[in-house]
């Protein structure tokens, strides 16, 4: 009844191609935009630094995996080396060229990711399934071997980390840790919203539908005139691209100073994981898993607490982590393709409301 | 329709902005303590993590506080997970904490240039950045009694003892096995230095974070190599696994020398009878028969208070946790007779702390006597280099091997400066001090 498209007719093709052909979703959209904008006006440091600024840059990642793995079908255990690659030569970017705005090196370091995504790609070319993403978890392992080994990348730093240098971004710090949060925020919406506009246009068009024919039948889509090799390679470069922006991101606008540890397998399947809940194939999905697996752990531990049930620390550590699984397995049993299938659902459902069915 | 994800967001952390809000009593200052007791290296923490707590709940039950001030803490668990440790961190600067212990180097290398900017002090005790000992670039930082570079020259100095002399280190081979993190190769320039200096040669083996419970290609090298002797720069599971190994593949156990992290009752333990020799630099006596530690077990332990199972009172990394703890009570009291304040902030915690000083009077007074050596931070020197000694492991339980003796300084110093000059020009602009140290 109340998001039912009835009435809203198309008089152009711009019209109907529209990313958001219902009005209400637009709406919807615009609502959230300006939420978004506002919400340094209530949210205290804590709520922005520890919880908007990762959760918006995790979903990024997310979407990056998701381009890969989603969308192109091709299983993918290096999120986390990709994430450091872009970390990483974003850091050797700001220190060789300190004179340039720190915005271009972020946009700058995906690309470093990208080549490094396209060469671990190239065995997908032969090889499908669990046996790609084998080959994926040897770039994760070999690429977090450099992030130790080679002194260079971290420009021979006794401790072995990177540390993120202060830059300004038209006169207001927006990295090191002088950075306040309110900035570091605003750089964090702009860069994650400009991406997924740009992604979900790139998959509504000829190459995003090259990816899905690829994922839903490749030797279809091979008969059809689609070139595996760009098909697959554009995906793994697109992929390891958004991945790397997301990566520099994390160091540069939330942690500040990384060991290689960080972009341990440990990161590699915590995007995945978010990839998985929040739905494969869906943009909206990967917001969701990234809110699911970031969001509620942290509510639960500094909520629990401060509702005044009184446990120790490491009990609701521990607590957090039994829910959030009970929750995965729930979620997963009801709706194996993840939060974003839910929420179409609920879509579906409102749009005949009051009645069951249209 | 992908932007509705942000509005459900938005919600929940409307939620969380009501939760966060702290509520501070009369008369009372917070610490949080990071801790883990959970991971893999849960088992080194949880002992450190109890010690800390026992200690401070100690102080609030016998004395009722520092100076009537009731020390308010909780625990945060990071998991020894650096993005859980930030997470920490972001919390505790909400919540006012006096001071911030990150209890892991990775974190500690992350909040130091934070610490500054959010003017929070970082005590890290014997762990974290080496250079962070320089006041002068490190105003916000502190890690005493010692760095882990004092720690490195002590064993080399012990090792040279044994030898006959410094010179007798010629031509000898030592092993150096270290997990590969920040943490294990925060040693290696002062020991390549050292190898220098003093004709030895260094064979290194690293151990990986996920391959420390699986060290028997390290060990197998080891075998093949024959050094005279092996440091080990060890944490968490890593440490019972070495020597287990050490014990399996007949290493000379007098002969293997841990930091003062590879030194828990639990980790020599796991070697069994086998492990009867092995040594670890260290900077706090064990035993429970210490006053305040007997206080903390009528008050605390006895009364229920704690987790802390009652026969791990008084072991190694226990009381280290109490030494910890120990250091915030001191320095809060410090800090409150230097401002005249009775509830201080964080800023009057740094001044506290930069102004700390245990002598064998106070120490007798707290009631650890003999316990640790009398310590003194200063506005330029955030560590101090303070005597350590060398434990042996008797099979049962730690004893001392020797007096408390002090490291090689003046090797560890110009090394030192210049590692923090580094630091400083690599993170240019780095912030200076606004108060210059009295020169010294």
């Amino acid at each position: 009844m109340f998001y039912r498209e009835a009435g809203q007719y198309k008089t152009t093709y711009a019209a109907d191609q529209q990313i958001f052909p219902i009005r209400q979703d637009r709406i919807g959209i615009g609502v959230i935009l300006v939420l978004a904008l506002l919400l340094p006006l209530v949210a205290s440091e804590f709520m922005l630094s520890a919880i908007a600024i990762p959760f918006l840059i995790l979903a990024l990642a997310t979407i990056g995996l998701n381009i890969l793995t989603g969308y192109a079908g091709q299983l993918s255990l290096g999120t986390g080396a990709f994430m450091g690659v872009g970390a990483y030569s974003c850091y050797k970017l700001v220190t060789i060229f300190p004179e340039v705005n720190v915005i271009v090196h972020i946009l700058l370091s995906g690309v470093f990711a990208a080549a490094a995504g396209v060469v671990f790609g190239l065995p997908s070319l032969r090889i499908k399934g669990l046996y790609l993403a084998v080959t994926t978890l040897a770039a994760q392992f070999f690429l977090e071997w450099c992030f130790i080994r080679i002194s260079w990348l971290y420009n021979y730093n006794a401790s072995g980390a990177i540390e993120v240098p202060g830059r300004e971004f038209f006169g207001t710090l927006v990295t090191g840790p002088a950075a306040g949060g309110i900035s570091r925020y605003y750089v964090v919406l702009a860069i994650v919203v400009v991406m997924t506009l740009l992604i979900k246009n790139l998959i509504r068009g000829r190459i995003g539908r090259q990816w899905m024919m690829i994922r839903d039948m490749d030797i279809a889509a091979e008969l059809m005139g689609v070139r595996p090799l760009v098909a697959k390679l554009s995906a793994f470069a697109v992929s390891s691209y958004v991945c790397g922006v997301a990566g520099a991101m994390f160091v540069f606008f939330y942690l500040g100073a990384a060991e290689p540890a960080v972009f341990s397998i440990t990161l590699s399947f915590q995007v995945l994981f978010m990839a998985i809940i929040g739905g494969l194939g869906s943009l909206v999905g990967s917001f969701f898993g990234a809110a699911f697996i970031w969001i509620l752990p942290i509510l639960m531990r500094v909520g629990l607490p401060a509702l005044g049930v009184d446990i120790a620390a490491e009990t609701v550590f521990q607590v957090a982590q039994m829910v959030i699984g009970a929750l995965i397995i729930f979620f997963l049993i009801v709706e194996p393709h993840g939060l974003a299938r839910l929420w179409a659902i609920g879509k579906e459902k409102l749009r005949v409301w009051p009645f069951p069915y249209a | 329709m992908r932007m509705k994800t942000l509005l459900a967001g938005s919600v929940l952390m409307g939620l969380a902005a009501s939760f966060v809000a702290p509520a501070i009593a009369e008369d009372s200052v917070y610490i949080q303590l990071p801790t883990y007791r959970t991971g893999p290296y849960a088992g080194s923490g949880i002992h450190i993590a109890n010690g800390m707590s026992d200690y401070l709940a100690m102080i609030n039950a016998r004395d009722g506080g520092v100076n009537g001030v009731k020390i308010d803490f909780d625990e945060c668990e990071t998991g020894y997970d650096t993005q859980k440790g930030v997470e920490c961190y972001e919390q505790a600067k909400a919540k006012n904490t006096l001071v911030f212990n990150p209890w892991s180097t990775g974190i500690t290398l992350q909040v130091i240039p934070k610490s500054s900017v959010d003017k929070i002090p970082v005590l890290s005790m014997a762990y974290g950045l080496s250079a962070a000992a320089d006041g002068n670039t490190f105003p916000w930082v502190f890690n005493p009694p010692d760095t882990y570079w004092d720690g490195l020259s002590a064993i080399i100095k012990y090792i040279g003892e044994q030898e006959g002399g410094m010179e007798g280190l010629k031509g000898k081979k030592i092993g150096y096995i270290f997990l590969d993190a920040g943490y294990g190769r925060e040693p290696i320039p002062l020991l390549d230095n050292l190898a220098q200096k003093y004709g030895f040669e260094v064979l290194q083996y690293p151990v990986a974070g996920k391959e420390m419970q699986n060290q028997s290609s390290q060990w197998l090298s080891i075998r093949r190599d024959r050094p005279d002797y092996v440091v080990m720069w060890g944490w968490g599971a890593m440490n019972p696994t070495a020597i287990k190994e050490a014990v399996k593949n007949r290493f000379d156990m007098s002969k293997f020398i841990g930091v003062w992290w590879a030194g828990g009752d639990e980790d020599a333990r796991a070697g069994g009878a086998g492990a009867k020799g092995y040594k670890s630099v260290s900077f706090n006596n064990v035993g429970a028969d210490y006053p305040a530690l007997q206080d903390i077990k009528k008050l605390v332990v006895d009364a229920g208070n704690s987790h802390t199972p009652a026969d791990t009172i008084g072991e190694n990394l226990y009381n280290r946790g109490v030494v910890n703890a120990l250091y915030m009570v001191e320095a809060i009291r410090t800090a409150q007779e230097m401002t005249g304040k009775k509830v201080i902030n964080a800023e009057d915690m740094r001044l506290g702390l930069e102004n700390l000083k245990i002598d064998e009077a106070r120490l007798e007074a707290i009631g650890l006597k003999g316990m640790i050596a009398p310590i003194e931070i200063t506005c330029s020197n955030h560590s101090g280099h303070h005597p350590l000694f060398i434990q042996e492991w008797d099979g049962e339980k730690w004893t001392s091997a020797t007096d408390w003796f002090s490291p090689l300084t003046e090797e560890v110093t110009p090394i030192l400066m210049q590692a923090s000059k580094d630091y400083a020009t690599s993170n240019a602009p780095w912030p200076t001090r606004d108060d210059a140290c009295p020169a010294n």
